[in-house]
């Protein structure tokens, strides 16, 4: 089935007027249910799949070959019900009115939390086949289901399975083949094949939103079914506290998990500093002297195997040419500074795979054994309270988290969140004071050059501006603020195949979409250095950057390239001689001005035209306040 | 006796009697099985307003302050 004419499309979710999606089979459930570990296993598309509710936020489809044709399955966001909180659950409910066949994935660990919506999703009258997922964790953890007769009460196929070793899944698709489409005309009429005595169907005229309300007035009578089925149909064994369970403890723990989460900060954020900072020098050790050195890492890469060929060309060319300067660009004292030269084979080659993509890979390793173990629901519970104080609540340090890696996912990971104003918050945020890996790659590669002392400001200042930015739109941005509630997941071991998948869908999508781009900001960074138009941009810009600012006019530059690419735009800062202060300045201010290109489109396709060009407003008032401030302080 | 969810102290057992609020609250809440009538035990309280982490049907969830005071519970 795998590896089939696979073809991924990740959708936005539609917003007004509504799109309709054809899908031959449909994977619905609630949240952290295991619905795209299993998706992927059907279509042979990777996608990206965590342990926390919310992962998924937008719908993925894919295809799988089938009983001679080929169908198309789509991988739903997660819904807790039919009646949609929030943006990824409407999408959900839509999603359903266009599927033929439905695969309802459940966690067998709480089947008494899956059934209300399965019981809700077989009065949809679609063909539907329910997947108890995570069958292994439910045996370990003493749960047993006699799948035959749920299967027999429900009147719909159940099928155990285990979704990231794939046991089960195939008789599971096999199962849902077999399914009868029902003639949708008559399905309100007729019924489904199955019995599920103690829910009405809705009324012939009955629509679907109809329904809902429908359901919602049953809700006791299901809840009340729900109670019975599991009383039948399960036992549990009683079984010793496992480790992990007593870690779960101490994560919520008042004293012993505040102490959890700080450390867990504190060892993430110095692991990804340390693997970084190895993958480039070959050196480790967190501040000052390194521990150890040792020859390897992408800057010996360079200086050894890339250096020589390079200086060669260099001199065939000609270091007067337009061609050098576009190739290899400036010489510095006779040889190629990867950082500062600045042409397509130097810094255009550099930047992107000898400093960027080690900190990526630091980062979104780190990452995903935050989001596969399960932490990052916990760590919202005790940010909770800290962000109520700045208009939000715990949950949003995921996006936050998600955008100090790209603030792309990021942004669009504000869906998980309730409220418009929230989501406006957030994104807001993100995309004025959270600095991308690429960005904060270049920030400790360039200003760590002058000691650790400047790139805490750059961090410390970015904090703070975060910390006002967000004081000052808690008190503006009128809405409703919801509280927190989440799930809190289980503690689960990562394992290799997930966190492989996962770096690998988010580094091949780095090279892919950015790469091209910083090679093209190279190149017109180089043809308007030649065409002198910067010369007069400078001058135009002079009155800020010089005079309030403290930069020198030049700056423009990399503030301009910065829309393009953050990473592109802070080497542009390497050459131009700059005092600390003013490195620091730079770094700051190219940090929060106007989002890159790819930010810039995410944010007005989240926030809308309005909320949009609002959230820029906020930036560049926090921009040019920023520098001044900064500029005044700073020695 | 009947009190608030952010009264009960971390340990206790307890069945939800009420919530009050609007129909946005109960829908979320009762998605993750916070009905009434439904048992449940407090596991922990956070320092100065943060949530509170209850078990309910063999599940952790953390509840924000102000929605905890919602709740109304017997033990």
């Amino acid at each position: 089935m795998r590896d089939m004419g696979t073809e991924q499309r990740i959708r936005n979710a539609p917003q007004k007027p509504r799109k309709h999606l054809e899908n031959d089979i449909l994977l619905v459930g609630q949240p952290n249910v295991g619905k795209s570990v299993l998706f992927s296993h059907l279509t042979g598309v990777r996608t990206i799949a965590s342990n926390y509710p919310g992962t998924t936020v937008s719908y993925a489809m894919g295809r799988m070959r089938g009983k001679g044709s080929t169908l198309v399955v789509v991988d739903a966001p997660g819904t807790y019900s039919l009646e949609p909180l929030d943006e990824a659950a409407r999408v959900t409910v839509d999603l359903i009115d266009d599927a033929k066949r439905i695969i309802n994935v459940v966690d067998s660990t709480h089947l008494e939390r899956h059934l209300p919506m399965t019981l809700e999703l077989i009065a949809q009258n679609k063909p539907m086949v329910v997947a108890l997922n995570m069958s292994d964790e439910a045996r370990h953890r003493g749960i047993r289901i006699d799948v035959e007769q749920l299967s027999a009460e429900l009147g719909v196929p159940v099928l155990s399975i285990v979704a990231p070793s794939g046991e089960g899944v195939k008789q599971l698709v096999d199962t849902c083949l077999d399914l009868q489409p029902i003639d949708q005309s008559t399905r309100n009429e007729s019924g489904h094949p199955g019995h599920h005595p103690h829910i009405q169907h809705p009324s012939p005229t009955g629509r679907n939103n109809s329904f809902a309300e429908h359901v919602h007035l049953n809700r006791d009578r299901i809840w009340k079914r729900v109670g019975e089925l599991v009383e039948k149909v399960q036992t549990l064994e009683h079984h010793h506290h496992s480790f992990s369970e007593r870690l779960e403890e101490i994560s919520i723990h008042p004293f012993w998990g505040s102490l959890l989460a700080l450390a867990v900060i504190t060892v993430s954020f110095s692991l990804i500093r340390l693997i970084g900072e190895f993958l480039i020098a070959g050196a480790v050790g967190i501040i000052g002297e390194p521990w150890v050195e040792l020859p390897f890492g992408t800057e010996l890469l360079f200086d050894k195997v890339l250096h020589p060929p390079l200086i060669a060309l260099s001199r065939a060319i000609g270091a007067e040419s337009f061609l050098h300067k576009l190739l290899i660009g400036t010489l510095v004292d006779g040889r190629i500074d990867f950082m500062q030269s600045f042409g397509i084979l130097s810094s255009g080659i550099f930047i992107p795979i000898g400093v960027v993509l080690p900190y990526l890979l630091s980062f979104y390793f780190v990452l995903a054994l935050l989001e596969d173990s399960g932490y990052l629901p916990r760590l919202a519970v005790f940010l909770d309270n800290f962000m109520h104080r700045i208009g939000l609540h715990g949950y949003a340090i995921i996006p936050t988290l998600l955008g100090l890696g790209c603030n792309v996912p990021g942004i669009m990971a504000t869906r998980i969140l309730e409220s418009r104003r929230q989501r406006f918050i957030t994104a807001t945020l993100i995309s004025i004071a959270v600095p991308c890996a690429a960005l904060q790659a270049m920030i400790i590669g360039l200003v760590g050059r002058r000691g650790i002392g400047p790139v805490l400001i750059v961090y410390g200042t970015l904090f703070v501006v975060w910390l006002l930015v967000s004081l000052v739109l808690r008190l503006t941005v009128r809405g409703f603020q919801p509280e927190l509630l989440v799930e809190i997941p289980p503690y689960r071991l990562p394992t290799f195949r997930a966190l492989g998948t996962k770096m690998w869908l988010r580094i091949s999508g780095f090279i892919r979409e950015a790469l091209p781009i910083i090679l093209g900001a190279i190149v017109a960074v180089n043809v308007l250095y030649q065409l002198n138009l910067f010369a007069y941009l400078s001058g135009v810009a002079e009155p800020v950057i010089t005079r309030l600012w403290g930069m020198p006019s030049e700056a423009v530059v990399p503030l301009l390239v910065g829309i393009l690419r953050k990473d592109v735009a802070l080497g542009l800062l390497a050459p131009l001689d700059l005092t600390v202060k003013q490195l620091i300045i730079g770094s700051v201010l190219l940090a929060m001005f106007f989002p890159c290109i790819a930010t810039f489109v995410v944010l007005f396709r989240e926030l809308g035209l309005k909320d949009g060009l609002k959230s820029l407003g906020i930036m560049l008032l926090a921009v040019f306040l920023t520098g001044s401030v900064l500029n005044l302080i700073l020695r | 006796m009947e009190k608030l969810l952010t009264e009960l102290k971390p340990g206790e057992k307890a069945t939800v009697v009420s919530i009050h609020g609007g129909r946005g609250i109960q829908v979320r809440l009762r998605s993750l099985g916070l009905v009434e009538g439904q048992m449940l035990r407090k596991l922990s309280a956070l320092a100065w307003g943060g949530p509170v982490v209850v078990e309910v049907k063999r599940t952790q969830v953390a509840i924000g302050r102000g929605m905890a005071a919602r709740i109304l519970v017997r033990c």
